[in-house]
């Protein structure tokens, strides 16, 4: 499944989509930049709350398919710029981690 | 000794939010250099880590990747406080990190973890008072 059919049937928003057919497989969630990138594999979806700009690094180097916002918190402006000059898909949803990561389970 | 490309960076201690930039090319120029998204994935982790320890401990440092056909060596030198204890350090969980870079997502005590984890050697020198050199050998 590509990453924008993902964020279609979950219902989220795209805040910045510079690869919409990159493929998904498997899901991480994690807010601890560290952790994340111990433990995500290249490819997943990344579930979180975290927003600022190494976020978005950190997506970059673990090299996931695209981070999903959740609790429909705001990437802030830079983050966002930096986010499509480095090709990482960003998408944002109200719902909480769990709901996202229960969704994804049921479609991926 | 082979033929290598060096890449060398100076790690900006003042400027976190840019901390991850040096990490984001050298993991660019690997791609250029067709290696493997496995191999490039290791060493921008690490470098990353690395990275964000001497903006966070040590006001900022250099770093050298030395590109050989069979490895990749990271070279993180810094003029920061040193550590005191680096058995302590190296343990999953320990951190020395302050309260506000624990607020961008930081300061878990999985760094030198992480950079252990993903690379096929790993040492540390340092001098408290002094700096610390920290050397890491990805196999291609």
């Amino acid at each position: 499944m590509t990453v924008r059919e993902l964020a279609q049937k979950l219902g989220a928003r795209a805040v910045c989509e510079p690869e919409p057919d990159r493929q998904v497989c498997g899901c991480y969630t994690g807010d601890l930049l560290s952790w994340v990138m111990g433990r995500a594999q290249a490819d997943n979806v990344w579930v979180t709350i975290m927003t600022n700009i190494n976020t978005v690094a950190v997506a970059t180097l673990a090299d996931v398919s695209c981070v999903v916002i959740a609790e429909g918190a705001e990437l802030d402006e830079a983050a966002a710029k930096t986010a499509e000059a480095k090709g990482v898909n960003v998408y944002s949803s109200p719902l909480s981690s769990y709901s996202l990561c229960a969704a994804i389970s049921d479609l991926i | 000794m082979a033929d290598c490309v060096r890449l060398r960076y100076v790690i900006d201690g003042e400027n976190f939010t840019s901390a991850g930039e040096a990490s984001v090319k050298v993991k660019r120029s690997l791609r250029q250099m067709g290696f493997s998204p496995e191999v490039i994935r290791k060493v921008s982790v690490a470098m990353y880590e690395g990275e964000i320890n001497m903006v966070i401990h040590a006001r900022g440092g250099v770093a050298t990747v030395d590109v050989y056909e069979d490895r990749i060596v990271i070279v993180l030198e810094d003029e920061g406080p040193g550590i005191p204890d680096i058995p302590l350090a190296m343990q999953a969980g320990y951190s020395t990190a302050p309260d506000n870079i624990r607020s961008l997502g930081f300061g878990a005590g999985m760094g030198l973890p992480n950079m252990k984890k993903y690379t096929d050697d790993m040492k540390i020198e340092s001098v408290v008072g002094k700096g610390t050199t920290i050397t890491m050998t990805v196999n291609v």
